[in-house]
Formats: structure tokens, sequence, C-alpha cells
């Protein structure tokens, strides 16, 4: 057990953000080597806690617990357990990434990371507070800077009207959400915003199922859920890439998690009862989203929405509220998140030399960037369910979930998806990368950098060996999966 | 060294001469000839001794040499394959040992050994002929070891087809020899004529193939096993195939495997209606025609039919009404006879007549076993594998010849019509006699030749058994056989040279002339072992040995048929009636056909083979194209179900952007966008947030989740 | 030497992947290492299958899989990393490892990118070899789907470059896209209901080990998820039988096959027809019978009719061709309907004479059939990178300047014809004599296809070698080399080898076939 870790990792990136800012904004270098510097330090702590997660052990591990608020019975109170401890690994590693790729932010570098790190902290905060209210606070801190970073640094054209919506959303939900978490605080009597004690608060069976929706939706409209994932192609499009890489790769799975950390894990009753109707907008999620990539010839809006397609199985994995699906989401979660921050770097990197994002005015450069061509291969071979590959580990749970759950036609439907995603990964695969250059870009298009080829090839590393080693990461998910169900009721 | 382990040798020197030959020797012609050759002489060799063992032994029917080894492991126990020589399979290796060793020889000289390269020959073609000191001589085959190659391995198939112990290693050598008689037709590759001979030859014979591959796994299926011993030889096994129904109603099980089998054995031995490859067959050099019409490829037919008879006469006793699979031979066969009989007259071509009265000859063969002249359709196979291999190996001879002549001369004749010959007995004697000789035997001149004594036993059999329309048929054939025969050699020696070519026309070289007085012999002595015991004057004096010897391959050797006189006069008399017409009407031919005026229209029909070529054609061959490329391919493949592929692509990309235009966008996101207007206030308030007044953020957040927890007391209240 | 015997399975799974990324390794310049190289890692599998084979008991005493190793591998979900060989699947082994060489001996002439081609074509051997060696159904599936990719990119990217395929009106893509993108998403697509079923195996069972669900699954009783499971097993069976089905390919699934094959670099055709549709044959043996007995024998009758019209409008199909290449991709259609017809057949009757002799025929077929198409596949590319033309009316009377080739182009077509004492015949006539007693009407009209067997193999023959000499090859146009002959020769010597004597292999088939449906 290493003391203060997780302190450690949450507060890193902000206080460096705040660090940052007395930086000479002219010294772009030092500005790039001190955020990657941080970024890496981040990386490394997460690889720590990672690697000393013992599955066997108890169920929350490096707990730190101090008052806050106590007049509230707010404390911040933090640790992980095997859900969380993957996530803040992943975390660690879109922020290192992230950062990587961002060398190429030319206006207002300093600004930029500074928010970057914000944002990594109240992510990391998210995942690791155990205190409801502290979770909040987390919360708004990561989905906050998420407006600064698409509406200063994002795509000129929709960047207004992205970020707007984009924080009118989450918003919107996480209030929603909090209202929930409120009515729990009074409801329960306990006084405590503390979830371990909340957990044992058993509301009332009328109570639990009025506020489970509240709740869930509130979190999971950030996990895109189905109607409302709508802010999430275009925030994707609109945003610099780095941040997409960090919305699609984490800040989704932020809200998929708190809707399963607080509406799932506090209200089980009212899970049970609202999740086999959600379930079904989870399925609409996972195949409408497909289908519509499929259309998409914007590149960037194809990855947007394959990102709805596959969180909407993250959520459909919780929601068979069985070991085999949380096992599959939980994993998911990662496995999506390591997958799509590729996806968003890969096409960060075609956008910034070939200036379009227009999938069939693109072709032939994989004669140009192969390490990019394959690493978006690979990520592709992911989403597509491959085997050998994170992905097919995470989603083959999660439909023997389905199928435990005594749902065999929502997996039945939902295995479409696999076959339109494969339709259209490949189809950006062999326009995007293969075939000839068009003429236009000869001359414009050049290999990435090392240090991009680096940052690729972490992520690559982490797919393909979840693929072939799975126990690289189950016996820990297992260990979280089992107290969850422990809480469900042992359904 | 034991017979057995003699027998299993038979087939293989051929075998290795092909591969040696292809594999090392193909460059050098007298190394590739005298392998192939020693090849021939070596299962000659061992043919002979074998067969020598064979007939010194009492019973070999009973007794006879058998020998196998397991060959596929099949569940619990193992299918064996072998080698078998009973009184059938030993007569066979006799004239076929013989018959392949002279075609060997006769290559050589056929092939211009010895001559020099032609300046335009090619392979593919038959060879132009070298200009030596001024004027034209025959060259070389370009292709010479290759030949010998192919028809090496033309040999083991025959010597396996003969030795085999069982339908399937019979079946084996039997479907080499289709492939090799492909590769001989298609020997000069380049004609596209003999492409397309080739091609018919294969294709016509596959479609009996399949059918007997049919009967081959019905009838291992009913009785487990394919060897012959075993099922020919046990007559209750027969019995209880004969009386068990079969898939088709009313014909037994053993009557539908016999008809499928019987099926195989028209295709190969050219019976009508699969007869139309043989005639084409004759686009390969020479030798191949004897090889392949006389000596081997359609004698297996024959040999097939023999080795099954028990199976195809399964239920029927001497002297009983035939059952079914015997009617339709009977009819094939006396059909096939007489038909065949009336085409040969017409033909022009010296080739295709012998082709065209080897049709009808094995349709007599058929026609006997199905009326159960057993031995007698074995005798006449093998005399006429030895006169008939004599007759085209003259005609070739002949052709040989008047390509000499046309060499010299440089006229532009075909070399193989008849009308273009004449005279020629005095340039090439040994042809002429020895041709002389084989004709008479296939017309049956009495009592010297081979032929008459195999062909008088059919009739006899025919009439002594009551079966008068066979033996009608049968004897109307024969009085045809005579005339055309005697036409051809009319045509061919007698009378004055119509060309230049045919004055200048010269024997052939010794290669080839050898083998025709060998097999002349044969075309005379064979009929003598095979003469019946109570003949006038002659019976007696060589005891009926063949009937004795190869009656006893079955069970029960069938008595010969009571001697009468009317057959054999009706023997003689179309024989000599045919012979003498013949010489009469075209003594004094000259380029037209003297039949041509008084048959009129149906000589056309005749000349043109009943139309069964283009019947043939317009009903099966350009049917069978359009289906396979129009309806097959380009319509179910490429239409129907590549179609409903793409119709399923379309419709999901068309549901893709329904979803994104009509809901997607407009309904989902206009909810979004909806929540614009307000957009404007909040992003006020948003500002405010950015200068960092976290405060008064949470405060509004605040507010609102008490807005909510009131509304949540009230329904908890009520 | 202990430590090999030991994993052997695991290192003839492995040895090629790693082989290709030692390749991956090799400077991409120096092309001639590249090429030696990858020949000789691809070596190294066969040598250790031959170990296998060799160390393989094939007495009918014992049965039942050799060589087990067992590692967990995804414990969550109870599926282990577990392989095994019977002599069903250690015959499809030695297909494998044998062609791989060859295939690779024939991709010396891939001149771009050879790296990653020789890369990827190892990477598919292990992904096919995975399929046949693994004993757990997540594992089959894995490899079965991994399979998929090299393939995916050998065809996409060393195809064939010229040629158009209109899907629609007006929409228009490169045959060898098509071709690449068709093969994949459509076998994927296949195997979705396949992937469906693993999951309600592993779900319902609560294991992937092949061996416990051949115990537990086919006694199953009950009710599953509100059905009956006599309904959920029926929908299952066919979930299992499509994907199968297409990978086979039976009719009318067929269509990809003839682009992907035609499209495909030489050497991906021969690997494809060789190999990859053995994978669903195998499939069915492995899996479809052993897991769904009665089923199997319910429907039966309908796969019987499928493969006979496999069988024939394979064989019209491909005598309908005037591209030699889709010729011979149609052959295949026609050839693997017969294995289908012996597996329905020994379905419909397990336990009989007939359904043993059919299986036999079935597997070697399988094997024949590989050997055969992946040799006519390669002398098809041979003179194609000569004349780089496939139509057969373009060629004609090559013969003479080619002498070499057409002899072993005549040979090779001799064995796909199923020419008695060639490898082919015994195979066809063992699943026809088992399928006759049992669908004697199925039997007697697949002989329609097996006369047009004949008619197309010597409408190839004929148009390429044959007939009048094409005067403008004169002089363009050299015999094989003494390379591509390397290639052929380990495929002829088998052909004759297996026609002659074919009970070593035949007893190592029959002795898995009697273990497994005697």
């Amino acid at each position: 057990m290493i003391p203060y870790i997780l302190s450690a990792i949450v507060f890193l990136p902000i206080l460096a953000g705040a660090v940052l800012l007395f930086l000479p904004a002219r010294n772009r270098q030092l500005i790039y080597r001190f955020a990657l510097a941080v970024a890496f330090l981040a990386f490394l702590l997460s690889i720590v806690v990672y690697f000393n997660f013992d599955a066997a052990g108890p169920r929350y591990q490096f707990i730190e617990k101090y008052d806050w608020l106590p007049a509230l019975g707010i404390s911040y109170h933090v640790g992980v357990d095997g859900i969380t401890a993957p996530l803040v690994l992943l975390t660690g590693v879109v922020i290192f990434t992230g950062v990587i790729i961002s060398q190429r932010i030319d206006e207002r570098p300093r600004e930029f990371f500074a928010f970057l790190f914000i944002l990594a902290s109240g992510v990391f905060g998210v995942f690791v507070s155990l205190d409801l209210f502290a979770l909040f606070f987390f919360y708004e801190i990561a989905v906050f800077p998420m407006y600064l970073l698409i509406a200063l640094w994002g795509w000129k054209q929709t960047r207004e009207y992205a970020a707007m919506k984009l924080t009118l959303y989450l918003f919107i939900g996480s209030v929603v959400a909090l209202v929930g978490a409120l009515a729990m605080y009074f409801a329960s009597g306990l006084g405590t915003f503390d979830m371990l004690a909340l957990e044992g608060a058993n509301f009332s069976a009328e109570f639990q199922n009025f506020w489970f929706p509240f709740v869930f939706f509130g979190f999971a409209v950030l996990g895109g859920i189905f109607p409302f994932h709508n802010w999430s192609p275009d925030g994707h499009v609109a945003a610099p890439t780095a941040v997409s890489m960090f919305h699609a790769g984490v800040l989704m799975k932020l809200g998929a998690f708190a809707a399963l950390r607080v509406g799932i894990m506090l209200l089980p009753i009212g899970a049970h009862t609202h999740l086999p109707w959600i379930i079904i907008l989870t399925l609409v999620n996972v195949v409408y989203g497909a289908f519509i990539a499929m259309v998409q010839t914007d590149f960037k809006y194809m990855i947007g929405f394959s990102s709805v397609s596959h969180m909407g199985l993250v959520t459909m994995g919780f929601a068979t509220l069985n070991y085999n699906g949380l096992v599959g989401a939980s994993v998911q979660m990662v496995s999506h998140g390591v997958m799509t921050a590729l996806f968003f770097a890969v096409v960060g990197m075609v956008y910034d030399q070939a200036h379009t994002r227009e999938i069939p005015k693109l072709g032939g450069l994989i004669r140009f960037m192969p390490f990019a061509a394959v690493a978006f291969i690979i990520a592709g071979l992911v989403s597509m369910g491959m085997p050998g590959f994170s992905g097919f580990i995470a989603e083959f749970p999660i439909f023997m979930g389905l199928w435990a759950g005594g749902y065999p036609l929502i997996a039945i439907l939902a295995i479409i998806s696999i076959a339109v995603t494969a339709a259209y990964i490949l189809r950006a695969v062999s326009r995007v990368f293969f075939g000839d250059l068009p003429a236009e870009l000869e001359g414009h298009v050049h290999d990435i950098r090392p240090s991009e080829k680096l940052a690729l090839g972490v992520l690559c590393l982490i797919m393909i060996t979840v693929g072939v080693y799975p126990n690289i990461i189950l016996p820990m998910v297992q260990s979280g999966v089992n107290a969850v169900l422990a809480l469900l009721g042992g359904a | 060294m034991t017979t057995e382990i003699l027998i299993w040798l038979i087939p293989l020197p051929p075998l290795l001469a092909f591969f040696l030959i292809l594999l090392f020797t193909r460059r050098n012609h007298a190394l590739s000839h005298t392998l192939g050759v020693g090849a021939a002489f070596l299962s000659w060799l061992l043919g002979m001794i074998v067969f020598l063992a064979a007939i010194g032994v009492e019973h070999l029917g009973e007794q006879p040499f058998t020998s196998s080894v397991g060959w596929l492991p099949l569940g619990s126990d193992v299918f064996s394959v072998g080698v078998l020589i009973d009184p059938l399979s030993a007569v066979t290796l006799f004239f076929v040992a013989w018959t392949v060793l002279m075609i060997f020889i006769y290559s050589i000289g056929y092939h211009n050994f010895g001559q020099p390269k032609g300046e335009h020959d090619v392979p593919g073609l038959p060879p132009h002929g070298a200009n030596q000191h001024g004027h034209g001589v025959p060259s070389v085959e370009p292709m010479y070891a290759r030949f010998f190659a192919f028809i090496a391995l033309f040999a083991f198939g025959m010597f396996t087809l003969v030795v085999s112990d069982n339908l399937l290693t019979l079946f084996v050598g039997w479907e080499i020899m289709g492939l090799c008689s492909y590769l001989l037709i298609g020997f000069w590759y380049a004609k596209p004529s003999a492409r397309a001979a080739a091609i018919k030859a294969f294709i016509t014979t596959r479609v009996g193939d399949v059918f007997m591959l049919l009967g081959i796994v019905a009838l291992y299926a009913a009785t487990g096993t394919l060897n012959f011993r075993q099922i020919l030889y046990s007559p209750e096994l027969l019995q209880q195939l004969a009386s068990t129904p079969s898939v088709i109603a009313g014909l037994s099980a053993a009557g539908l495997i016999g008809l499928l089998l019987f099926i195989g054995a028209v295709g190969k031995s050219a019976q009508w209606p699969l007869h139309v490859w043989l005639p084409d067959a004759m686009e390969g050099p020479t030798p191949v025609s004897a090889m392949i019409h006389a000596a081997t490829m359609v004698s297996a037919g024959v040999y097939m039919v023999l080795r099954m008879f028990p199976l195809l006469s399964a239920g029927w006793e001497h002297g009983a009404p035939l059952n079914t699979t015997m009617t339709v031979m009977a009819f094939i066969g006396a059909f096939t006879a007489l038909f065949a009989a009336t085409i040969a007259l017409t033909q022009k071509d010296i080739k295709r007549v012998l082709a065209y009265s080897t049709i009808s000859q094995l349709g007599y063969m058929i026609a006997a076993l199905g009326i159960g002249a057993y031995v007698a359709a074995a005798f006449h196979l093998v005399t006429h594998a030895f006169f008939k291999a004599l007759l085209f190996l003259g005609s070739g001879s002949v052709i040989h010849g008047m390509e000499h002549g046309v060499l010299h001369t440089g006229e532009h004749i075909d070399p193989q019509d008849m009308f273009n010959m004449g005279g020629l007995r005095n340039r090439m004697p040994i042809t002429f006699w020895t041709f002389l000789i084989g004709g008479l035997s296939l017309s049956g001149f009495p009592l010297i030749t081979a032929g008459f004594w195999s062909k008088d036993e059919i009739l006899a059999d025919a009439f002594g058994n009551g079966h008068l329309l066979v033996f009608i048929t049968l004897a109307v054939a024969a009085l045809l056989t005579a005339f055309y025969t005697m036409r051809q050699i009319t045509l061919t020696f007698l009378g004055a040279p119509r060309t230049q070519a045919a004055e200048h026309a010269s024997e052939s070289v010794r290669t080839m002339t050898a083998p025709l007085l060998v097999l002349a012999v044969f075309a005379i002595g064979a009929g003598w072992v095979g003469i019946p015991e109570h003949f006038p004057g002659l019976g007696g004096l060589l005891p009926g040995w063949f009937h004795e010897f190869v009656g006893g391959t079955l069970v029960a050797n069938p008595e010969a048929v009571a001697f009468s006189i009317e057959p054999l006069l009706v023997s003689v008399g179309v024989a000599l009636g045919g012979l003498t017409l013949g010489w009469l009407v075209y003594r004094k031919a000259a380029e037209a056909d003297p039949l041509r005026k008084p048959l009129g229209a149906i000589y056309g029909l005749l000349e043109n083979k009943y139309y069964f070529d283009e019947l043939y054609d317009s009903l099966f061959v350009q049917p069978a194209k359009r289906l396979a490329e129009g309806f097959s391919y380009m319509f179910l493949d490429r239409q129907v179900i590549d179609g409903a592929l793409h119709r399923v692509a379309q419709a999901g990309l068309s549901l893709g952007s329904i979803f994104r235009n009509y809901f997607d966008a407009p309904v989902v996101n206009g909810f979004g966008d909806l929540t614009g207007s307000l957009t404007q206030s909040f992003g006020r308030l948003l500002r405010k947030v950015q200068t960092g007044q976290v405060q008064q953020y949470l405060l509004f957040v605040a507010l609102l989740a008490f807005g909510g927890l009131f509304y949540y007391l009230l329904s908890v209240l009520q | 030497m202990q430590l090999i015997t030991d994993n052997i399975l695991a290192l003839i799974l492995f040895s090629p992947l790693l082989g290709g990324l030692i390749v991956m390794l090799l400077p991409s310049e120096n092309k001639d290492l590249v090429r030696r190289a990858a020949l000789a890692l691809s070596l190294i599998p066969f040598i250790l299958t031959l170990v296998a084979w060799f160390g393989f008991n094939a007495s009918p005493e014992v049965d039942g899989f050799r060589f087990q190793q067992q590692v967990a591998w995804y414990p969550a979900i109870n599926s282990s990393f577990h392989l095994g060989v019977d002599g069903l699947s250690l015959s499809m082994v030695l297909l494998t490892t044998l062609l791989a060489p060859a295939a690779i001996l024939a991709s010396f002439s891939v001149e771009e990118k050879i790296r990653s081609y020789m890369a990827l074509f190892l990477a598919l051997e292990t992904g096919m070899l995975g399929v046949f060696l693994s004993l757990d159904l997540l594992l089959f599936f894995a490899f079965w789907e991994l399979g998929l990719v090299p393939m995916y990119f050998l065809i996409d990217q060393w195809g064939s470059k010229t040629g158009e395929r209109e899907l629609w009106s007006g929409m228009k893509v490169s045959a060898r896209r098509y071709a690449s993108f068709k093969f994949m998403v459509y076998t994927m697509a296949g195997s979705l209901g396949l992937l469906l079923a693993i999951q309600m195996l592993g779900v319902v069972s609560g294991t992937f080990d092949m061996l416990a669900l051949f115990q537990s699954w086919p006694g199953l009783t009950g009710s599953l998820f509100g059905l009956s499971v006599e309904t959920v097993k029926a929908v299952a069976f066919w979930a299992f039988a499509i994907a199968f089905a297409i990978k086979v390919p039976v009719w009318p699934f067929h269509t990809w096959l003839p682009d992907a094959h035609t499209e495909a670099p030489t050497a991906g055709s021969m690997i494809l027809a060789g190999v990859l549709l053995k994978l669903g044959a195998y499939g069915f043996l492995r899996l479809v019978l052993p897991l769904y007995p009665a089923e199997a024998e319910q429907y039966a009758p309908v796969l019987a009719l499928l493969a006979t019209a496999a069988i024939i409008f394979g064989a019209l199909s491909a005598y309908g061709q005037t591209d030699f290449k889709r010729l011979v991709a149609y052959s295949s259609v026609n050839h693997m309907g017969f294995v289908v017809l012996g597996i329905a057949a020994a379905a419909f009757a397990t336990g009989t004479e007939s359904a043993t002799i059919a299986l036999n025929g079935a597997v070697l077929q399988m094997f024949n059939h590989g050997i055969s198409s992946a040799a006519m596949f390669f002398l098809v590319g041979v003179i194609y990178e000569r004349t780089h033309t496939r139509d057969l009316g373009a060629w004609g009377g090559l013969f003479p300047l080619v002498p070499v080739f057409g002899g072993l182009l005549i040979f090779s077509s001799m064995s796909s014809l199923g020419l008695p004492g060639l490898n082919g015949f015994v195979s066809e006539f063992l699943v026809v004599r088992g399928a006759w007693p049992i669908f004697t009407l199925f039997t007697a009209l697949s002989m329609i296809g097996l006369f047009f067997t004949g008619a197309y193999i010597l409408k190839g023959i004929a148009s390429t070698l044959h007939g009048p000499l094409n005067e403008k090859w004169k002089g363009h146009l050299t015999d094989i080399s003494r390379r591509e002959v390397l290639v052929l020769v380990p495929l002829l010597v088998l052909m004759l080898w297996l026609g002659l004597w074919p009970a070593w292999l035949l007893s190592v088939i029959n002795q898995a076939v009697v273990g497994l449906f005697g």
C-alpha cells in the first residue's frame, strides 16, 4: 500500500495546470516538456496503482479519508476497487498519449494544457472518490473545461455550437443526477454523503424506483445513452484531437461509471425495476449508432457515432445486472477508451496533414504514415470485436450477459452491429489508407513523429495484451463486479 | 518366382516406361522407343508365361491365380485389391499382349523413325515431310518420344484392367485408358478437328463412365465387396440380388446394377447411342486407332460385360426367357451391329470404314452376350481383336504408302480417301495380302478364317436358342459387313490406280510389315481353337478347346449349342454373297460411288451417319452450354444470389441514412437545438462561471436540487 | 527434445506467427532475404507437424485426442487454451503446413511490400492451424475469425489490379476491393449466428471446452429462454451450419468464393482453396455432428440437397466460364460439394458402414482437393504471370511453347477431374459409395456434376494448350521455371502417391472417423 498515491494522482495534474500558467507563454518547448513530464508522471502513478491493486484483497484499496465539510457529512474519501483501478490506468494512458498528440497545438498551448490537466484531475477524482459530494465536485471539474477546450481550441466551423450543446447536455444531466443524489442524502437520514455508508441505507423500493431514473440518466447522458447521445458526435468533431481522445476515451466512461456507481450500486432495486426497459435504449445505441456511423462521410463523425454504438454496449452490459454483463462492460470501458483514443489520435494526425476529414477525399495514406495506418487498423479490428484484441474480450461476456439475463432477442439484434461495424471500418480503412493518394494531397502528407508513434504504440500494446492475455485485467474486474453483485442482492 | 507375383508385374513395365520417357528420354528417339517396345515386350513375356501357366491348370475356373492386398482401411474392415487370372482374363491377356506388342513395333515405322526432321514440322501437327535431294520424303514425327510414352501408359491401363480381380481397379484401368485415348486422339492437338475429336471421345465415354461408377457403388453397397470371385461365384448372393427390388420399380437390384454397368460398356465399346465418338477418333495416328479400336479400349467394354455376365444374367437360366438387362443388351447389340454396318457402306475414308465396322462387330458381341452366348462372345472378342488390329495397321500402312506417293508427286489429295487409291496390290504386296486376310476374316470367309468360326458360333447360338429376330439382324449385318469389306479391298488394292500418288505409293518399312504378318497368322489361326465338336468334317480334329477353357470361367460351364445346318448355311451364304456383291459393284468404280445413284436419299443419310452428330449437338451440347453460361452463372449466381446480397448492402446503407437524416438529425438533434434558445442565457451564466465564480454556479445547482427535493417531498406526502 | 514433444501443438500453432514477426524485423529492401527467410520459417511448422505425424499412433485401438495441452486463458468465462489433435485435425494440419511453404515459394514473384506480404501469410497460417487445433469453442471461434484478417489484406492489397464490379446502377468498385470486402463481411456476418450460438452454449453449459460440451450438450433436455431445448438446438444448429456452409461454401452461399479466388494473388488462392475452405467442412465434422447429432440427422436431407446443388451448379458455372481462374474457383464449389454430401450422408445414418465410408471419403476429399486445387491455382497463376490475362480465349495452342507447363497442367487437371489412379478418385468414389444407399437420388443427380467436371477440365486444357497456336505468344512465353516446378513437385507426388496408396493417410482418418462416429 503506497500512502497518498491516489491524492497524488488526483491533484498532480491540477497543480501542474496551475504551475503551467506561470511558465513563460512564449517558450513552447518548455511548456510541452513540462506537460509531457507531468502526464508521464500521472501515467506512471496510475500504473503503480494498477499493478499494486490486489485482486484478492479488500474491496477498496489505497483508501484515504479526511473530513471536508463535516457539518454536511461531506468527506474527502477516496479509494479504488477492481472496476476503477483499470479506469485510473486508462485515464493515465489517455492523458499521457493525449499530451503527446497535442504537441501540434500552437495557439496558447499553455492554457490548453492547463485546462487539459484540470480535466484530468476531475476525471481521476470521479473514479476514485467514495464520497457522493466529492464525486459530483470532481464530475463538474471534469465536465467544465471541456467547454473551454472546445470553444477556444476547437474546429472553427462548429466549436461554439458544439461546445454549448455539450455543456448544456452534461450540465443538465449532472444537475438531474445531483437532485437524485441529494434526495438520497436526505432520505437516507444518515447525514452523510459517504457512498459506502449510503450503500447500506437500504432505501425503500418506491424511493428507489422513483429516483433511479434521475440518477441513472443524469449520468448516462455523459455515457451517450440514446436519446441523449447527440452532444457527443458534434462535440468530438469540434474538439481538438487531444480533447476528443479524452472526451471519448475517458469522459464518456465517467458517465457510465457514475451511472453504475451512484445509480445501480446505491439504488439496486430501482435498477432491477428500470433497467429491463432501459436496456432497449442501449440496444438502440448499439445498432442505430453503428448504422449511422456507416453512412458518415466525415471521418471524425464516423468515429463519433461508433463511440455512441460502443458505449451502448457498456450501458447494455450494466443493464444486464449479471456477472457476465458487468464484467464485459467493465472491460469494454477500458477497451473502448483505449481504442477510441487511438482512433481520434489517428484521425487528428490525418486531419493535421490532409486538412480534410472527408473520407472520399482521402486515400493511400499508408504509404506515408504506415505506423499510424497499422495502428488504426488494429483499433479497427478491436472495434469490430475481432478475437485476439481487447474488443472481443469485452464484448463476448456482454453478450453472454444478455443470454444469461434472458434477453436473447436483444443479443440477436445487437450482434448485427458487429457486421455493420466491420463494414464501415473496412470501408474507412480501404478508402483512407489504401488506394491512391489524391493528387491535391501530393507532398502534403508526411510520416508521424516518433513520439506520436510511441503514443500509438502504447495504446495498441494495451489492446493486444488484453486481447491475448485477458487475465491481466480480469481478476480485479471480477473482484469489483462481485462486490457490485453483492449489492444487487446476488442478482 | 510364383505366378501371382508375375501377374502383379505385368502392368508395371509400361507404367515405368511412361515416366522414364517423359521425365528423362523425351529428347532421344531411339532410347524412347526402345524403352516403350522393351516395356511392351516385357509385359508380353510375362503375359505369355502366365498364359501358359494358366492353360496348364486343370479347372482354372475353380482355382484361378489370385492374390490381393489391403488398400483402403474403411471402418473396421479393409477394402483390398488384387490380381486374378482365370480363363477369361487369360485369353484376354493373350490377345492383348500380342496386339499391344505388335502395335508398339509398328509405331516405330509409322512415325518414320530414322527419317530426317521436316523443315516445317511443328509439335502438334502431323509431319509434313522433309525435302531430301530435290524431292519430298516422309519426316519423323516431332513428338516421337511422347507418342511412345502415351501408348505405354495406355498399355498399362489395359493390362491393369485385364489382371485386376475387382471392379474398382478394373475401373481404374478403364479410366486411365480413357485419358490416354483423349491424349492420343488429340495427339496432333494443333489440329482443331483432332482437339474436338479428343474432347468428344472423352466426354461421350464419360457419360457411360458416370453411370458405371454408380453401378459400381450400387454393387459395393449391395454386396459389401467388389471382388469378382466373391460376387460372381456365389449363386445365392446373385439370386438374392436378382430377387430384391431396386429403387426403380419393376427392376431387381441385379437388374439396376447390371444396366448401370452396361451403360458404361455402351460408352466404352461405342454402342448406339453413344457410338458417335469412335469414328471421329480416327483423327489420331493409325497405331492409336488400332490400339483403341481393336486391341484394347473398345474390347474393354465387352470384357467388362463378359466379366460381369453372371450378374447381368442373374436370375436367368439357359433356355429361359431373357431378363431385362439381357434383353436390352440383345437389342442394343443387334441394332448397333446393323446400324453401324449400314453407315460403313458409304464411308470414303479407309479408316472410318473400319471404325464403323468395329462398332458393328462389337454390337455382335454385345448381342451375343444379350442372348447368353457367353463363350461365342468371348471367342469373337479374341478373333476380332486380331483381325481388326491387322486391318487397322494395314490401313495405316496403306495411308503411309499413299502419303509417300503424295510427297513424291506433290498432289493435293486426301491420302486416306479410298477413291484416290486403287491398284495398290502391286505397289505394296505384303500390305495387300495381309489386309486381304484380315478382310476375309472380318467378313467371315468360310472355314479358313478366324472370323468365320466366331461369327458362325454367334449366329448358331442365336438360331439354336430361338432368338430369331437377333439372328436375322445379325445375318443381315454380316452380309453388309462382307459387302463393305470387299468394297474397301476392291477400291484400295484392286483395279487401276486412280491418282498419281497411288501409282507412286510404296510398300512400308519392315517394322510395319512384320507386325502385319504376325497378326495375319492369328487372323487365320485364332479360329481353329474354337471349332465346334460336331462340325461336319473338321469337328473333332481340333476339339472345341476354347469352349471348354473359357466356359470354365462360369460356375456352370454352359453347354455348347447343338449343331444345326441352317445357321451354317446362312453364315456361309451371307459371307460369300456379300464379298461377291462387293466385288461386282466396285470393280469398275471410278471417282463416284456406284451406290450413290441407286440408293439416292438413303445414301446421303448414311453418308451423314444418320445426322447423329448434328442431332446431339442441337439436343445436348448447345443447351448444356446455355445452361452453364446463361443460367447457372449469369442468371443464378450473378443476378439472383449476388443481386440479393447487394440489395442487403444497399438496404443497410439506406437504413443508416434514414436513421441519420429522418430521425437523428431532425428529431433527436432537434430536441437538443430546441434548447438552443436557452443557450444564450446559459451562455451568459457559463461566461460568468469561466470567470471562476464557482460558488454562484454551485449555488445555482443547489437551488435546482432543492426544487427537485421539494417535488419529491410532495410526492412522498401524498 | 522433450520440451518440443511436450508442447508440439503449441509450437506448430505459433511458430508461423513468430516467423511472421521475425520477417517484419528484416530489412525491407533486401527482398531475397525476406523471401528466403519466410520460406525457411514456414518449413519449421511443417517439420514439427511431421514430428507429430510420426509420433501419432494410428492403430484403431487408441482413439481420442493426442498431444493435448490445456492452459488457463479466459477463466472469467471458463474458457481455456486447450489444444489437441485426432486423425481428422492432424491430416488437416499436415495439409496446412504443407501448403504454406509451397504457397510462400509460389509468392517469390511478388515484388511490392514483400515483407508485410510474407508476414501476413505466416499469420494466416497460424490462424488456420488454430481452428484445426483448438479443443475450446471460444478459441476455435477466435482463430476462425482471425484467419479472415490476413486474407482480407492479401486480397485487398496484392490482388489483381484490374477489373471492376458493379454492385448496383452507378455503384462501381474495383474488383479486388469488392472481392476482399465481400469475403470478409460475408464470412463475418455469417459467423454472427455461430458467435451467438457459442455464447448461448457457454451460458447454458458454463464451459467452452469441446470435450465437456460433447458430453453435456447433445443430451440436454428441458427448456431454455422459454423455448423447448429442441427448438433452441434446432436454431443453434442452423446458426452453426450456416456459418460453416458459407465457408465451405455450400450453394447458395458460394458467390463470395469465385470473386475472392479470382482476385486473390496466386498464393492467396492456393491457400484459400487449399485450406480455408476446409475450415468450414472441418467445422461440420468437429462441431456440428458431435454437438447436434439429432438435428444433423433431421436436417441432413436439406444439407444433401444443397450439396448436390453445389456439385451441379458449381460444375455448370465452371463450365460456363471464360476466365480460367474463375473456372478453377468454381471447380472448388463443385468438389467441396462432395465433401458436404458425404458429411450429410454420414449425419443422416450415423454409425452405419456407409456413413463411415462417406466420412472417410469426405475427409480424404478435403485433403485431396486441398492439394489439387492449390496446384491448379498455382498453374493458372504461372500462365497469368507470363501472359497477364486469364481469358481462355486469349491463349490457344501454347503446348509447344510451354511443354513442361503443359504436362504439369494436364496432370493436375486430371487429379482435379478425379481420374482413377490419382488422389481425387479415391475420395470421390468413397463419398459416392457412402452416400448412395443413404441419399440415392441426390447421389445419382450429383453424377451430372461429375460429368461436367470432365467438361470444364477439358475446356480449360483445350483452350490453353491445344488447338492452333496463337501466334502472338510466340517468343513471348517462357516455360515454367525451376522454382515454380519446385512448388508443384510435392503436390504432384502426393497426388500420385495418394492415388496409388491412399492407406497411409486413410488409416489415420479412418481411425478418427471410427472413434468419433463409429
